[in-house]
């Protein structure tokens, strides 16, 4: 026994080092897990505070941009609403509408990015808005021009969005103009583009086709702009096209999000999650 | 609690807040990074112990991971320099050895003993850290490239920050 911790004692320095290492390699793949509360993140109260006043300097450098993106989004958003009152009016007139569930089935809160990447495999953004304004983990995140990404932790007062541009993210896309559905993944090289796959090869995409989402996740809500193909190629003795889709959204001058709460979400997974239990 | 080890704890947040309020901005071309803070973990006293080594390194490196959103992957590859500076140090010791109570920096031995002593182990860094990251060796070139291009990002900033400030923490 007493050999035993002599031996421990004269290498404590590399017994130190692997227990170190082990305990680090333990976070790393502890927090890799899509999904989790934790309390080590930048949603953190100081942490979040300090990446506030970072972001208000830098928010100067940028006002210009944000500006006009902001008042783009309210023409649009003021075209879509003249747009769908008029609807409204002449659908009024023949059918009541009977599930209101189905009107209010997503609801909007609006946050300001706190901190930002782009340039890492696996980026995180933090947002300003937490538990207060009812964000949830698992929530989609998506901005005027196009999908962000999803709520992974919430605190009280902030929360951290795993990017669209994270090697371990996959959404479901929808190719709006033949209905083909495939995944939306991003390689890790260009912030500016994401591979999109599983597109069968009898269908003939072309650069310059809308790439959306396609609601199957019950996340995102369908039809939010992802981008446009901007590379199409197939090998000889691939199933799959492998296409290069342009963001809608610059992902680095993003200043204003918008959080989609879906009230139907829960319903639509127990359903799901019933059909997969009767089939196993 | 003397003066020296009260300016090695201050210097300790400055290059912090340095690395996590302004450099983590600073990214060339999409490839190239900079982790300055590694500087302060390579200049520490030549003397100090390596338990105390691992300490600060982890320590360091959970802080930056807290605002770069990547819990356990800068401290990792911080306590892997940190074990390996001690030998490093001892394979490229200077002629006369080292002085007690001195740092391993540019104004201790000149820059071309510099470059041999902290080249490798910002590398060994950077590799540790991206690869990790990268979740294993899936994008080998593209991971070893961002790595050499950050490597001398990394180095070209804290030669910089030598010459600007010569032994300050001597």
């Amino acid at each position: 026994m007493e050999r035993l911790f002599i031996f421990l004692y004269q290498y404590r320095a590399f017994f130190t080092f692997l227990v170190l290492e082990l305990f680090c390699a333990w976070l790393v793949v502890e927090n890799n897990q899509y999904q989790g509360a934790k309390f080590y993140n930048s949603s953190n109260t100081v942490v979040a505070s300090l990446n506030n006043v970072s972001q208000n300097i830098r928010d100067y450098f940028l006002l210009r941009d944000v500006n006009t993106s902001l008042a783009e989004e309210n023409a649009q958003l003021r075209k879509q609403l003249e747009h769908d009152n008029q609807r409204l009016q002449i659908l009024d007139d023949t059918v009541a509408i009977k599930d209101s569930v189905l009107i209010t089935r997503f609801d909007f809160v609006s946050a300001k990015v706190v901190n930002n990447q782009v340039d890492r495999f696996k980026n995180f953004i933090t947002l300003d808005k937490g538990n207060d304004a009812g964000l949830e983990p698992g929530m989609a995140v998506i901005s005027s021009s196009g999908v962000v990404g999803k709520v992974k932790a919430v605190s009280s007062h902030y929360s951290v969005v795993t990017s669209l541009l994270n090697i371990d993210v996959m959404v479901s896309g929808l190719l709006k103009r033949t209905g083909h559905f495939g995944s939306i993944q991003w390689s890790g090289k260009d912030p500016d583009r994401i591979n999109f796959m599983y597109i069968p090869r009898h269908v003939k995409p072309v650069v310059g086709d809308t790439v959306v989402t396609s609601g199957y996740s019950a996340v995102f809500p369908e039809g939010v702009m992802i981008g446009t193909v901007d590379e199409v190629s197939l090998r000889d003795e691939a199933l799959w096209y492998e296409l290069k889709v342009k963001l809608s959204q610059d992902f680095r001058k993003l200043a204003f999000v918008t959080i989609v709460k879906s009230q139907m979400k829960h319903e639509q997974d127990s359903i799901e999650q019933v059909v997969k239990e009767m089939e196993e | 609690m003397n003066r020296v080890s009260i300016l090695q704890i201050l210097s300790f947040f400055i290059y912090l807040f340095y690395q996590v309020l302004i450099l983590q901005n600073v990214v060339l071309a999409h490839t190239a990074f900079c982790f300055l803070y590694v500087a302060y973990l390579l200049m520490l006293p030549v003397e100090t112990p390596p338990l105390t080594l691992m300490g600060i390194g982890f320590l360091m490196g959970f802080a930056v991971d807290m605002f770069y959103e990547s819990i356990g992957l800068h401290a990792f590859a911080c306590v892997l320099i940190m074990y390996l500076r001690n030998f490093w140090l001892n394979s490229v010791t200077p002629q006369g050895g080292y002085d007690s109570n001195a740092s391993p920096s540019l104004a201790m031995s000149g820059t071309q003993w510099f470059l041999i002593y902290a080249m490798p182990l910002v590398f060994v860094h950077h590799c540790a850290l991206f690869f990790m990251e990268a979740g294993g060796f899936r994008m080998f070139g593209f991971t070893l490239w961002k790595a050499i291009l950050s490597t001398l990002f990394t180095m070209v900033v804290i030669l910089i920050a030598e010459f600007l400030f010569p032994g300050r923490r001597r």
